[in-house]
């Protein structure tokens, strides 16, 4: 009886601050001296392939700023593309640049919401449980229809005469292209990520929360609109970027439902802003991919340009999703 | 606070009624979903029905193939369906498996890596080089591809020699197999890595000290206990980039030759030299003849069959998973 007073408490490092983290290990477990040639050779292998993948994306990055530099300049974001026979007299790229920030909005804006209205059913309803796991099984099929699949699917609603609103008309045929198109399509592309990451924040919201919340009278409805999306708002905007970021990068949808053109191509007599969303128009992805040595352009030097400036927004993205998740992070979650 | 309370969440946002809205979003979800199979299906059935299962078979130049089916649309004589996809089909195997192939290799050392091997200011480079990898756009890849990559290997690699040697069958001038399959893996491996690493770094850690404690080396039991435990994840990671490297289209419409050839591994190694041209580029590259008919029913088609190889891809993984379920691990 006495024995056991006098054994040490457990310890008391189960805190959230000391983790049984990669670095305690590396630093207690011996190194790669007394191990087989073989396990040497792969370990080796491994710092290979590790310094390779540095090496790829450095030279993805400072080869595009090099050319970027070389070749970008700040008037080609404001004018738009031109015909012309040498890269010197066929303009800029605005309309590519700007197309690609209303198809980030807008199909950011049609994605969120429903994706998020999704993850809470999914989490904090989910009944009944068929259709619950009926669900789960869509978004994942949804994330591996390829996007090309998608874009034809969207060739064949956009082009049915009751969305005809959604774009050009003409002698009741209709064109089926337009940002309203392309944005939907591409909305369903980023939804999976916004549904998995938001999923993510409720799953880590513990029990007592909403509990707490049903005591104070509040009704689930309340709950969740009052207190677990707010707390789990930095997943949402995880998921939103990310969701931006596959946006953003598409391309195929595009292609096919955005149109050929490399400016926007406005429908007449619809009023300011609807009139541009229901014409085709471009983006960045789409001017990349025509004026490569492959595409209909050929003018490598502005695919150049514009791959820069695509490569940078993708790299703000990158850092911004990286310091909410840190910010997140910081803020604590719910460890008890 | 309080004032808005009873008001906004009064009959009028009732939980019945909030339920009853969302669960009508995600019916309409699943509907679009089942929208979309029947849509497409029904589009490609035409040239499945012409063909038979000559569909899938070698035949033809696929390339005249397709530029007969749009023409036909026009001539007033009847359309023509004849399609034989097998130098498509063959070429996506190969590029989407040798990616997938390369890509799982890579993407298991650099996972097994980051987790255990990779002091902390390499995993502090690493990590973010991966996340990078993984956002950079499609089309960049390509852009760097056609500018880069495809150049050097015709101008380098390929020696004069071999492109004098199948001078009358197809010209090789860069745009090939290898170049595709190169970019491809650089594309999904770090999609890989992503759910490889979470794993790996979700096992338990008594079962890797259990393995120390009895002397086995860190590297050993890294293989021998972490990555087993791992594996119904390393399926769900391949399994995912199948299906990208499947679907993938746009890079691989600018740098993989773009035309119907299929390169024949008993030719020796120069068939990664050679161009060719997988499923889904072809749907880029032919959209603009979506007006005609019975293009359009043999896009619909090569759609419905990428569509139902990246669901039997993602039915295998998921009965591999259930059956590796004993393991334990995520």
């Amino acid at each position: 009886m006495e024995s056991s007073v006098t054994t040490p408490p457990p310890p008391e490092r189960q805190g959230p601050t000391t983790p049984p983290s990669a670095k305690t290990k590396t630093a207690a477990v011996e190194g790669s001296a007394t191990w087989s040639l073989l396990d040497r050779i792969g370990l080796a292998f491994c710092w290979f392939l590790g310094l390779l993948f540095c090496a790829i994306a450095a030279a993805i990055v400072i080869y595009l700023l090099i050319q970027g530099i070389k070749f970008l300049k700040p008037s080609e974001l404001v004018t738009p593309a031109a015909s012309g026979f040498t890269e010197g007299e066929s303009g800029g790229f605005s309309d590519a640049f700007f197309g690609t920030l209303i198809l980030g909005v807008m199909a950011l804006g049609i994605a969120l919401p429903i994706g998020v209205a999704i993850a809470v059913w999914l989490v904090e309803y989910g009944r009944p449980r068929p259709l619950a796991r009926v669900t789960e099984m869509t978004i994942e099929a949804i994330a591996g229809i390829p996007s090309i699949v998608l874009a034809l699917f969207g060739t064949v609603i956009f082009t049915s005469t009751a969305l005809g609103f959604l774009s050009r008309t003409s002698e009741g045929v209709v064109f089926g292209r337009s940002y309203f198109a392309a944005s939907s399509m591409l909305a369903l592309e980023a939804l999976p990520l916004i549904v998995a990451s938001t999923r993510e924040g409720l799953d880590a919201i513990p029990r007592h929360v909403r509990e707490a919340s049903y005591a104070v009278g509040k009704t689930k409805a309340a709950t969740v609109r009052r207190i677990l999306l707010p707390t789990c708002r930095p997943q949402i905007v995880t998921g939103g970027m990310l969701g931006v970021g596959r946006i953003i990068g598409d391309t195929a949808i595009i292609v096919v439902l955005l149109g050929a053109t490399q400016n926007f191509a406005p429908v007449e007599g619809a009023p300011f802003p609807l009139n541009y969303l229901r014409g085709a128009g471009t983006s960045l992805t789409n001017f990349v991919y025509e004026a490569s040595p492959t595409g209909n352009l050929n003018q490598p030097e502005k695919a150049y340009a514009a791959a820069f400036v695509l490569l940078l927004m993708v790299l703000a993205l990158n850092a911004a999703t990286d310091l909410v998740h840190r910010r997140a992070r910081k803020a604590g979650t719910w460890s008890h | 606070m309080e004032e808005d309370l009873q008001p906004e969440y009064g009959p009028k946002w009732s939980d019945q009624r909030v339920e009853r809205m969302l669960g009508a979003l995600v019916v309409f979800m699943v509907g679009l979903l089942l929208a979309l199979i029947v849509v497409v299906v029904v589009n490609g059935w035409p040239s499945f029905a012409h063909n038979g299962l000559s569909w899938f078979t070698p035949g033809g130049s696929v390339d005249e193939e397709l530029s007969e089916i749009s023409q036909s649309a026009e001539t007033g004589a009847g359309y023509i369906y004849t399609f034989h996809a097998w130098p498509l089909i063959w070429s996506t195997i190969l590029i989407a498996g040798g990616a997938v192939v390369l890509g799982l290799v890579t993407a298991l050392f650099i996972s097994v890596f980051l987790v255990e091997f990779a002091p902390t200011w390499m995993s502090n480079i690493l990590r973010p080089v991966v996340r990078f990898l993984a956002s950079v756009p499609s089309v960049i890849y390509g852009l760097l591809g056609v500018l880069v990559l495809v150049p050097f290997i015709g101008n380098h690699l390929i020696t004069e020699h071999q492109k004098a040697s199948v001078a009358g069958i197809i010209s090789l001038t860069g745009y090939s197999l290898m170049a595709a399959v190169i970019i491809l893996t650089i594309m999904i491996a770090p999609l890989m890595v992503s759910i490889f690493t979470d794993a790996l770094s979700a096992v338990k850690p008594g079962w890797i000290e259990g393995s120390l404690a009895l002397g086995v080396n860190r590297w050993r039991t890294t293989w021998k206990i972490a990555v087993r435990a791992a594996r119904p994840a390393i399926v769900a990671g391949t399994v995912l980039a199948i299906a990208r490297a499947i679907g993938e289209s746009v890079m691989l419409a600018m740098i993989s030759g773009s035309t119907g050839f299929a390169p024949n591994p008993a030719d020796g190694l120069i068939f990664i030299y050679e161009p060719s041209r997988p499923l889904a580029p072809t749907i880029v590259k032919s959209v603009d003849q979506l007006s005609s008919p019975p293009a359009k029913a043999t896009l619909f088609a090569i759609a419905t069959f990428l569509l139902f190889s990246a669901a039997v891809v993602s039915l295998a993984g998921a009965l591999t998973r259930r059956a590796m379920r004993k393991y334990g691990a995520p």
